[in-house]
């Protein structure tokens, strides 16, 4: 191979910091494959796995967008619980299973605007915010529920994300992870290919030259708060489908898993780069370490051991890529 | 004559094909205020960087006492005894006074810190410079500038024998009577024996308190002398002295109807007072002293920072307006921090060619990456930057070409009024052509462009007309056939 082509595949690579995790969920596919042959690739497998992915993939999504921008997000697994909280409570209380969705989704909403809100307004670090706004809307889960699981009539709302019945398969998967790709798409199109998501890497990259260049920094930080907490609510309302029941304890520490998703698939917390493609790949790839561990029979402490370890490994790679005097 | 103290020897150094330094030299005797002094990028900065072990010369040889002096780094000159105190202060705001002074030479017995000891001597330290009265357990962020500079001179005093103290522009961010103040303790200091090197653009301060001066001019030492008897004219000839060079188109430029006027503009702190007219088709430049309120005004002007009074129009407009406001006027801004401001320097070329402008990139509201790159392309092309791949990170490019994408930028968003803040700092005499060319073949293309340079021989070869700020203050605009290097200097230090 001639130089220049190495060095324009380097380019490429380095431009698409997803090709490096993809590579890495793929050859763990085929370690597990041959570790175990029979029930690891499986198309049923393939589809449990999925399936379990949506409910941080939704959310990774929103979180792809809050660390472009170079801002952080820890609010989202409250956010989730007090969504799951919300629907049981309007359900419980007659309402229509589409306006109990909805209603959850805009109740998360709002958690995104006061985040927003507060960040661009008071001037405080996202950190800080979010990390206030965690125990809020966690505390506010509980007090709507009194301090208990709320227990919802059965309806459609459960099936989003539930095995697909047998009379239609033809749809190959459920209905809430057709909303997760088609989420994904227009997320990953808003970030590539308008105005509003140019100008959120630009922020990230340097809040500076954004604000210099007329871009309405302010503006584009609440936005994205307020979006981020939206797909948070998405989350919740899977989360929801999966338990039946809304749980005012459920999906703590989610946030975390969120966050290192989007950094496996090449997100820097100091913001300007990331990719929705990556963030889905590194959730699928937590998913995976789940899932093959389970099929292994490793204990739950070292699937947690090896998710740590790759968490560290592939930011570490993803250094090596930005090594400086690279060209 | 004894030794001297300090004694610079043909010190020479390059960065890449630039001649930073190239045979300096300087000698200073124990108990002298020497001052440097010298334009913008006449190499005051990088000799200083030499003394104080952050560069180490290419050529030459520096003895202290008489015995050869070559720090590896900034501590190492420090625990020789040469010490630098920077225009940007370097304490920690929130350590107290004393924490300040003795930081990592704390008097301790098996880890436990001596207070008493540590009180004992930060207050040794003060009173070096006889200003015993600033208290020790202040928070030091929470103490006016002028007492941080005490406090960082009294640190390099309790931290080593310092021999030689180095101020760098110590008056930039200090009120007249804090000056005063500040050369009280340089007197102290000077009897005590240490040897001060006084770097300064102002000459009257050089002529209050320095014994003896060195000009530098383009990395040479083109003058030395007693302060005393020398006229302060002699000293701006040897800064200025040089003629002015093939680099700058002169064309004809016609004048026409105003595009921007400031009427008596003030900003929160700086500028105090500025009005111009800037008209189509017209280059007009303002000079001044670094700190004097040209980037301030500038930024006032294109809504970055407040302005507390008077008017700016821009065409019909009237009124303050943010800067997304004023790019829709028109009106552009090229930062004078091309990394911190200028440029998101890890996004793509094409990104930021257009991040100002997407307007057109797409059917409807997108923005398509193939159209950034196709406008990107063009006007790097146009340009004439050298690069790689219009999705290359800015980041990668030189400083000159770095430079040409934020002008790009101002281009591509089509703007008729140009506000160039130094547009031509730290980068290579190449680029700097292209962009005197460009400069000249706007105006003739009937765009307005308002340049603040620090450097003499670009305001007046690239401007039609000058106008002056010194302490915030703006002066009338000149035809530039009306003026030299030496009025505008003596304007800039205020003894026009």
């Amino acid at each position: 191979m001639t130089t220049d082509a190495r060095d324009s595949i380097g380019r490429w690579l380095a431009r698409n910091s997803w090709v490096g995790p993809l590579v890495a969920l793929l050859v763990l596919y085929a370690v597990f494959s041959a570790l175990v042959p029979e029930s690891f690739p499986t198309a049923g497998n393939a589809r449990t796995m999925i399936r379990q992915t949506t409910v941080v993939g939704i959310a990774a999504l929103g979180m792809t967008m809050v660390v472009i921008l170079g801002g952080i997000d820890l609010s989202v697994g409250s956010i989730v619980a007090f969504t799951t909280v919300a629907i049981a409570w309007l359900l419980q209380a007659g309402v229509a299973p589409i306006w109990a969705a909805l209603g959850g989704v805009i109740a998360a909403t709002l958690c995104g605007l006061f985040n927003g809100a507060l960040i661009t307004g008071l001037r405080v670090m996202p950190f800080i915010v979010t990390l206030g706004a965690m125990g809020i809307i966690r505390g506010a889960a509980k007090g709507l529920a009194g301090e208990q699981k709320i227990d919802a009539p059965l309806s459609w709302l459960n099936e989003l994300i539930a095995e697909l019945p047998a009379g239609s398969r033809w749809q190959i998967l459920p209905p809430g992870v057709w909303l997760l790709v088609v989420l994904a798409l227009v997320v990953g199109g808003v970030l590539r290919y308008t105005r509003f998501g140019r100008h959120i890497f630009a922020i990230g990259s340097n809040e500076q030259t954004a604000r210099l260049c007329g871009v309405k920094v302010t503006r584009v930080k609440t936005l994205v708060y307020t979006l981020s907490a939206a797909l948070a609510g998405l989350a919740g309302l899977m989360q929801f489908s999966r338990l039946t029941v809304g749980d005012p304890t459920v999906a703590i520490g989610l946030e975390l898993d969120v966050i290192a998703a989007v950094v496996i698939g090449g997100a820097t917390l100091s913001g300007g780069e990331g990719s929705v493609v990556g963030s889905l790949i590194g959730a699928m790839l937590m998913t995976e370490i789940k899932t093959g561990g389970t099929h292994l029979g490793l204990s739950n402490w070292v699937q947690e051991i090896i998710t740590g370890v790759i968490i560290i490994v592939a930011v570490a790679l993803d250094r090596l890529r930005h090594r400086p005097g690279q060209k | 004559m004894s030794a001297p103290r300090l004694r610079i020897d043909r010190v020479s150094k390059r960065f890449g094909p630039t001649v930073a330094l190239d045979g300096v030299c300087l000698e200073v005797a124990a108990g002298e205020v020497h001052a440097v002094v010298g334009e913008n990028g006449a190499g005051k900065s990088t000799l200083m960087k030499v003394l104080s072990g952050a560069l180490t010369p290419d050529e030459g040889a520096v003895h202290l006492d008489g015995s050869p002096f070559c720090p590896a780094h900034p501590h190492d000159a420090r625990r020789l005894g040469v010490a630098m105190v920077y225009q940007e202060l370097s304490l920690a705001p929130h350590l107290t006074v004393a924490e300040n002074i003795l930081l990592g030479v704390e008097p301790s017995r098996r880890g436990f810190l001596r207070l008493g000891e540590m009180r004992r001597a930060a207050t040794a330290a003060l009173a070096q410079l006889q200003r015993t009265e600033i208290p020790l357990d202040a928070r030091a962020g929470n103490l006016p500038v002028a007492l941080q500079q005490l406090v960082e001179i009294a640190r390099s005093l309790a931290q080593a024998d310092t021999r030689v103290l180095i101020l760098d522009e110590p008056t930039s961010s200090l009120a007249e009577d804090d000056v005063r103040r500040l050369f009280e303790v340089i007197a102290a200091l000077k009897a005590r024996g240490l040897s001060i090197l006084y770097i300064s653009h102002v000459l009257e301060e050089v002529q209050a308190i320095a014994d003896r001066f060195t000009v530098l001019r383009d990395g040479r030492t083109v003058g030395t002398g007693e302060v005393r008897g020398t006229p302060s004219s002699d000293i701006v000839r040897l800064m200025a002295g040089r003629q002015m060079d093939e680099l700058f188109p002169r064309s004809p430029h016609a004048a026409g109807d105003p595009m921007l006027e400031l009427d008596g503009v003030a900003g929160a702190v700086k500028p105090a007072s500025a009005s111009l007219t800037l008209r189509r088709g017209e280059v007009l430049g303002i000079g001044g002293l670094v700190g004097a309120g040209r980037t301030e005004l500038l930024r006032a002007i294109f809504g970055l920072d407040p302005i507390r009074r008077g008017t700016v129009r821009v065409g019909a407009f009237s009124g303050w307006a943010t800067p997304d406001r004023r790019l829709a006027q028109g009106v552009g801004l090229l930062s004078e921090d091309r990394k911190a401001e200028g440029l998101a320097l890890s996004l793509s070329l094409a990104d930021n060619v257009t991040l100002s402008q997407m307007r057109g990139m797409g059917p409807g509201p997108l923005v398509l990456p193939s159209r950034q790159r196709a406008a990107a392309v063009r006007w790097m092309q146009r340009l004439r930057v050298r690069y790689r791949d219009t999705r290359q990170a800015v980041r990668e490019l030189s400083g000159g070409n770095q430079q040409k994408v934020a002008l790009a930028r101002l281009l591509h968003h089509d703007v008729d009024v140009f506000l160039l803040d130094e547009p031509t700092r730290g980068i290579d005499v190449g680029s700097k052509a292209d962009i005197y060319a460009l400069i000249d073949e706007l105006a003739r293309a009937g765009k307005a462009i308002l340049i603040v340079s620090s450097y003499l021989p670009e305001l007046l070869g690239v401007c039609d007309r000058v106008a002056v700020m010194h302490r915030g203050r703006l002066g009338a605009a000149r035809p530039v056939a009306d003026l030299t290097e030496h009025s505008v200097l003596m304007e800039a230090i205020g003894q026009a």
